[in-house]
């Protein structure tokens, strides 16, 4: 899956106001900078992706951003206001869900107990308060049915799906439950050919439902194939966005790896990383 | 929303047939156990075991440990285990049995009074389980001395000297509350049945079974509560998240740490039932109370289904595991086969259950 892709892209909206800015953030773990000055934003309907080698301050950054982590210095601003999360709760109730790469999911359950795990329907009043079976299995089917997966039924364990399914149950799950800016932690880092195909599938059903998405990720191909938007992390910094269009798949891997060794490595491979 | 491709059933699935989808229920094993030992003892077994006064012999031991059971099921499904509710039976059954020998206290406050500091005992079991982050296992196993000790300091202090209290059955005689924890229910139903030579009678026309121990509807309404919340309630849910991935739920925002609390303060609760209904139905209470109590619970819940990692299992799987305990135990006095086989029966059911269940857990998450 190189440059070229069947995913239509919605072309990016220059004037719209970005659901979530972050500006010059700076994350300090006593004297280890992680983050030293990002500047980051994502806009509805788009796929921003955020590339960058391991150590790069990735999983620092969506931390700072769904609310784990409290930036040191910088801005965060939700719809143009300044925002404060202090909790990753906040930053849920904001709209801003982050799907983790253990997905939260219990193999043991079925997928309608994990979907609606913690955040359960009910029916009834006080004592004859309970979950609304019927209600949480027809919300779930349909809603993995809109991201194009078909249960056998959803009393089916979680642990007899596919890695890729998986994944989307996750994100369909952070979707129904009202979440305007996803962030996906390396979605397809551990999947096969087609199951990543899955994933980058879903992840455009879910832009085009008007949710902005950071994927972060660190491979370029995966990128490529969705983006819209690209931004780079190395140690610590940004080195620019860029636009879909602006940028080939060489040069964001070039800027990921900073550069000179990385030509040098990757003339000895053949191109082939 | 054109290009979106309509997703294939995949061709390498195979249909799942009745018993494919029956055999994922975690109670089925322990089902098939009653079946069998029924069947077992229907042949070996003289017939008295299966009149409805054989019937009640069992189910009596049976609804005793059951209680347990079904607690240390819940919390296993939770994921944690109370090893201290053997201890529990006994150092409740010494404060019950102090609160109205030696107190003189009404049952109305009693027994409210025992619950209340089983409870206390409980959560402190389960905060500093979750406090620590020690297995449960060790924290349990150091209450299970703790509480076994106290039940007998606590019972020489009350008596002066004995590890026996007696007088409960004189001090609770007459209290309104005691029908509700001891004797038979349905007593007029049995004499009118008897009347009508529908059950056995005695020479005298009074009815072989006075009617049902009040324990065994206890362990049924139980069971019936336990299932109902595990499978139709949000807190259900909460509790096999828990058990299932600590993290995953607790990302999702299941409260955790309150399941896991309420958990063990309810195994703490069943102990401190079963310690009255036994205190009050024996008249009075001892130091062994229970003794062994934890282990007998914990094997009727795994042949319940329990998975020992937790989140898989039922309550209504340790009803049944209860059930076979009480069979076997009882059942071994109605045939000629030496009693103390019973152990070694018990250790090989225990065995079965367990690989049978992680042959399950294997088919329900697709391992292989």
């Amino acid at each position: 899956m190189a440059g070229d892709t069947t995913f239509h892209h919605g072309a990016p909206k220059t004037d719209a106001q970005p659901i979530v800015q972050m500006r010059d953030i700076e994350k300090h773990f006593g004297n280890i900078i992680a983050l030293a000055g990002v500047s980051f934003d994502v806009l509805a309907g788009e796929c921003h992706c955020l590339l960058g080698d391991n150590g790069a301050g990735k999983s620092t950054f969506i931390k700072t951003m769904s609310g784990v982590h409290k930036p040191t210095k910088g801005e965060i601003f939700l719809n143009g206001k300044p925002m404060d999360f202090s909790s990753p709760r906040d930053a849920m109730e904001a709209g801003i869900a982050t799907v983790f790469q253990d997905l939260a999911m219990i193999p043991l359950m079925s997928v309608t107990r994990n979907f609606f795990m913690g955040r359960e329907p009910t029916k009834g009043k006080w004592l004859f308060k309970r979950m609304d079976i019927d209600k949480a299995n027809a919300a779930t089917m349909e809603a993995m049915r809109e991201m194009g997966i078909k249960l056998r039924s959803p009393d089916q364990a979680v642990g007899t799906l596919s890695g890729g399914e998986r994944q989307t149950v996750a994100i369909a799950r952070a979707v129904y439950f009202g979440a305007k800016v996803l962030i996906l932690d390396e979605p397809t880092s551990a999947l096969g050919v087609r199951q990543t195909s899955n994933v980058l599938a879903t992840i455009d059903r879910v832009r085009k439902q008007g949710v902005g998405v950071v994927f972060i990720t660190h491979n370029v191909r995966h990128a490529m194939a969705v983006g819209d938007r690209f931004t780079v992390l190395n140690r610590g910094k940004t080195l620019g966005t860029a636009r879909r269009g602006d940028i080939t798949g060489n040069e964001l891997q070039d800027l990921m790896a900073g550069g000179q060794e990385m030509a040098a490595l990757e003339g000895s491979l053949g191109g082939t990383v | 929303m054109a290009d979106v491709s309509e997703a294939v059933q995949d061709e390498r699935l195979k249909q799942e047939g009745f018993a494919t989808k029956l055999m994922k229920r975690p109670e089925l094993g322990a089902l098939a156990g009653v079946v069998a030992v029924t069947i077992f003892f229907l042949f070996t077994a003289s017939d008295t075991m299966f009149t409805l006064s054989g019937v009640m012999n069992f189910m009596t031991p049976a609804a005793q440990l059951g209680i347990l059971a079904i607690g240390a099921a819940m919390l296993m499904i939770g994921g944690e285990f109370d090893l201290s509710i053997g201890s529990m039976v006994a150092f409740s059954g010494l404060i019950f049995g102090a609160f109205v020998v030696t107190f003189g206290m009404p049952l109305v406050i009693a027994i409210p009074a025992t619950f209340a500091i089983a409870a206390a005992l409980g959560a402190l079991n389960g905060t500093i389980v979750l406090k620590t982050g020690l297995p449960s296992f060790i924290v349990t196993l150091a209450f299970l001395f703790i509480l076994r000790g106290a039940s007998l300091v606590g019972l020489k202090i009350a008596t002066g000297g004995s590890t026996q209290l007696r007088g409960v059955r004189d001090a609770v005689e007459n209290d309104f509350l005691t029908p509700v924890f001891s004797g038979d229910a349905f007593t007029g139903l049995f004499a009118w049945l008897a009347k009508q030579e529908m059950i056995d009678r005695f020479s005298s026309g009074m009815p072989k079974v006075p009617g049902i121990p009040v324990e065994i509807l206890w362990f049924v309404a139980f069971a019936l509560i336990a299932t109902y919340v595990l499978l139709r309630t949000p807190q259900g849910n909460w509790i096999f998240a828990s058990g299932g991935d600590e993290n995953a739920a607790s990302n999702s925002g299941v409260p955790v740490r309150r399941v896991k609390i309420s958990l063990f303060v309810l195994t703490a609760c069943c102990a401190t039932l079963v310690a009255i209904i036994t205190v009050i139905d024996a008249g009075s209470t001892d130091a062994r109370r229970g003794f062994m109590k934890e282990f007998e619970a914990i094997i009727a819940a795994v042949i319940g289904g329990c998975l020992l990692t937790g989140g898989y299992g039922s309550a209504i799987g340790a009803f049944f595991g209860a059930i076979i305990f009480g069979m076997v135990t009882i059942g071994l006095t109605y045939t000629t086969i030496d009693q103390d086989w019973f152990q070694v029966f018990l250790g090989a059911m225990l065995l079965a259950a367990v690989l049978f269940n992680n042959f399950i857990r294997k088919r329900v998450t697709g391992e292989r």
